[in-house]
């Protein structure tokens, strides 16, 4: 589980995260949703320690992330494993050596050893035949599966994926939320989604973090926010007229109104 | 302002440079891929340039001599001490601060751009320890060695430029060498060496580590670095020369 507690952080005087307090639980994929420039990035970078809170605490096993020593920190990032935006892989490493890094830095195993379970966390992203290739060599959907695998494959107990369908057509996105879902129940960690894309809201939001201008708008599960009456949050996540219709028909759906085998004909009418 | 603030992140990117590496390993796989990209990666230039320096020299020089009082052997003392204390290290470490200095800049500014740095230092490697020090290790290990070669061909190249030329024959070359030879001069191309090797690794690193923004910048980045590099070069080479000749 990870405690924010107010956290605050300016750049150059102009304030990006204001107040911005939530927990996130263990086994459930927690999303900051929120337009671009609302400081879901910034709140992620905070929560891994890649920028530093101006207030606030940052609550990992019970202790402030941000009063730790170097040493401290290091433990815990050993327990973080992040997917990032455009993947972040080492060019000049093959797939293999990308995902075998992190266990040739921290253990001490056997080259045959670490082999064995770069095979095993790829071949649990459905990747395979690519361990010689190079990240240049990959689509983008492949290069975002090797990330994952690298962010899994010292058994983190935290997941940060920060915008994991960028860039991905529509199929290969529900694959990586579909992943991270699994991953996330599979291995009982602590997963946190930075996305604008609405199907990951609907699909795997257990938690909903709702960021506005840097302020915490709102919160809640994918069940709820179908329901929320929050202005912003409506306009922000129903902006098309089909996603309107979605939410009406879910809204149904949860009042038990239809049956849950509809045509999606009924959608589009 | 922003020259001291550069600075001031410069040098506590120095500092930071020295912490315990997680893993001796990986630090010595990583030292020696940058040996190998700094020292074979730029030998093909160094010989090249070095030669051609030497020879050049050989033949200016001799256009210059022509007083008939000068003896011909002349020739090679100046060549021999122009080449080791000024050409080797000076022109070979301008000409590496393009090569080196440019790859280091751009390496680390992609890396930085595209998120990798952030990837190592979510790992909980320090990369200022695991990215930079490798490279400025290397460069004060080849850099230094590659002057030396650059020298030993500078003084070749001059010796076979006057054969070729008929400017002066090979043992009047070779008996010009040995005269009036000071051991120091070699001493304080060594001192050059490592000083320009210094910069050549760390400036570059620096504008490289703390570039921001996306592919125009690193190139800006590049410039930079090479620029100031050279820059510095300069000014060093001046100061050591007030201080040690």
């Amino acid at each position: 589980m990870i405690e924010l507690r107010n956290i605050r952080k300016s750049f150059d005087g102009k304030t990006v995260i204001e107040d911005v307090s939530a927990t996130m639980k263990t086994g459930q994929c927690n999303l900051i949703i929120g337009t671009s420039g609302s400081g879901k990035t910034v709140l992620m970078k905070c929560m891994v320690g890649l920028f530093e809170p101006d207030s606030g605490e940052i609550i990992y096993h019970g202790q402030d992330f941000i009063k730790m020593s170097r040493a401290e920190k290091t433990e815990i990032r050993k327990e973080i494993g992040m997917l990032f935006q455009g993947s972040a892989l080492f060019d000049s490493l093959t797939v293999e050596e990308n995902v075998m890094f992190p266990l040739s830095m921290f253990t001490k195993d056997s080259h045959a050893k670490k082999l064995e379970r770069v095979n095993e966390v790829l071949d649990r992203v459905n990747l395979k035949d690519t361990n010689k290739k190079f990240p240049a060599e990959l689509s983008g959907g492949m290069k975002k599966r090797v990330g994952i695998a690298r962010a899994i494959v010292l058994n983190p107990k935290y997941l940060f994926c920060d915008e994991p369908n960028s860039g991905l057509d529509p199929q290969t996105a529900m694959v990586i939320d579909k992943l991270i879902q699994e991953i996330t129940k599979e291995f009982n960690i602590t997963t946190v989604v930075n996305t604008h894309d609405m199907n990951s809201v609907m699909e795997t939001g257990d938690y909903i973090l709702y960021m506005y201008q840097g302020k915490k708008e709102w919160e809640g599960s994918k069940k709820e926010i179908i329901f929320s009456k929050n202005e912003r949050l409506n306009s922000f996540i129903f902006a098309s007229e089909f996603l309107q219709d979605t939410k009406e028909m879910r809204m149904m759906e949860e009042r038990g109104k239809i049956p849950n085998d509809r045509n999606i004909d009924d959608l589009l009418k | 302002m922003t020259i001291f603030s550069d600075i001031g992140r410069y040098l506590l990117m120095i500092k930071g440079m020295f912490s315990r590496p997680e893993n001796g390993k990986m630090y010595w796989k990583e030292f020696m891929h940058q040996c190998s990209d700094i020292g074979i990666g730029s030998l093909g230039i160094v010989v090249i340039i070095s030669i051609f320096m030497g020879a050049v020299s050989t033949v200016q020089t001799a256009y210059q001599l022509i007083s008939p009082l000068i003896p011909k052997s002349t020739i090679a003392q100046i060549v021999r001490d122009t080449v080791i204390l000024e050409f080797a290290p000076t022109l070979v470490c301008i000409v590496l601060a393009g090569v080196v200095g440019s790859k280091i800049a751009s390496e680390l500014g992609n890396m930085r751009v595209s998120e990798q740095i952030d990837a190592l230092e979510i790992m909980g490697i320090n990369t200022k320890t695991y990215l930079i020090l490798p490279k400025v290790i290397a460069a004060l290990v080849v850099i230094p060695v590659l002057v030396v070669i650059a020298a030993v061909l500078g003084i070749w190249g001059g010796r076979l430029a006057g054969s070729m030329a008929n400017i002066l024959a090979n043992s009047t070359y070779d008996k010009g060498l040995l005269e009036g030879f000071m051991p120091f001069n070699v001493i304080f191309a060594m001192a050059k060496a490592y000083t320009f090797a210094f910069i050549i690794s760390t400036i570059p690193a620096y504008f490289g580590f703390y570039v921001k923004g996306g592919a125009l910048e690193i190139g800006r980045a590049s410039t930079r670095a090479v620029v100031i590099s050279c820059i510095l070069i300069l000014f060093a080479d001046y100061v050591l020369a007030a201080l040690l000749l």
